[in-house]
């Protein structure tokens, strides 16, 4: 099944990726997962804060579709997408992303671009609070150059 | 009563997240509202004008300036977005 959720709770990976993967059906041979965590330092130095702002009812729809978008792509019908909003410490886990697939290259596959389509086309927005004040933080050349490549 | 929403930083350049307005009748399109609110503030009206801000007119992304945007209830102003 294709499950987001976009939270302002803090929420254990752990947990979720082993509540995913034991529901998996008996066809299911490989299951890949990524976490992101929230660093305490950045190109900018000491991060002391990430404050994710979404929009409430958009945000949770492009998720899903981003999440069905790649899960026909590659198809597979087991996806996971839980997405944080909202005040982050570093070190607290911001996203996670899990497929189940036949065998392992399809969910490697879907991990990989589903991360790279979160980068540049999720609706959140990033600002790193650290000693010397704020600022928003907009995607990098390399994550944009990264989404090109699954649009050619 | 037309709700416009402005996020990350075009929220500081707009000095909000929200503002409730009631459009003039020469305001009909995306690219007229955008004048409208440049008109008040130049500041703003480039913020929103900028390259990769996306328009999102009743959380459908519409990023066309001929929309037209009279029976809208809520249009929202996106800059570059950045998850994960």
């Amino acid at each position: 099944m294709i499950e987001t959720l976009v939270t302002g709770e803090a929420f254990a990976p752990d947990a979720e990726v082993a509540r995913f993967v034991a529901a998996r059906g008996a066809d299911c041979g490989a299951a890949v997962t990524f976490a992101g965590y929230c660093r305490g330092a950045s190109k900018n130095g000491e991060v002391t804060q990430l404050e994710l702002e979404h929009y409430p009812g958009f945000t949770e729809k492009e998720i899903e579709r981003l999440a069905c978008l790649i899960a026909a792509k590659h198809n597979i019908s087991d996806v996971l997408v839980i997405h944080r909003f909202g005040a982050i410490a570093p070190g607290e886990p911001i996203v996670l992303v899990a497929a189940l697939s036949a065998h392992r290259a399809a969910a490697f596959a879907a991990v990989e671009e589903l991360m790279d389509y979160l980068k540049t086309d999720a609706p959140f927005w990033k600002r790193e609070t650290g000693p010397d004040g704020a600022c928003w933080i907009e995607p990098t050349a390399e994550d944009r150059r990264r989404r090109e490549e699954h649009s050619k | 009563m037309m709700r416009i929403l402005f996020f990350g930083r075009l929220r500081d350049a707009a000095g909000g997240r929200e503002r409730l307005v009631a459009l003039p009748d020469d305001v009909g399109t995306v690219a007229d509202l955008r004048d409208w609110l440049a008109r008040n503030d130049a500041a703003l009206g480039s913020a929103i004008s900028a390259r990769g801000v996306h328009v999102v007119v009743d959380q459908v992304i519409c990023n066309k300036d001929a929309q037209d945007v009279r029976a809208a209830a809520e249009i929202a102003f996106l800059p570059p977005l950045s998850g994960g």
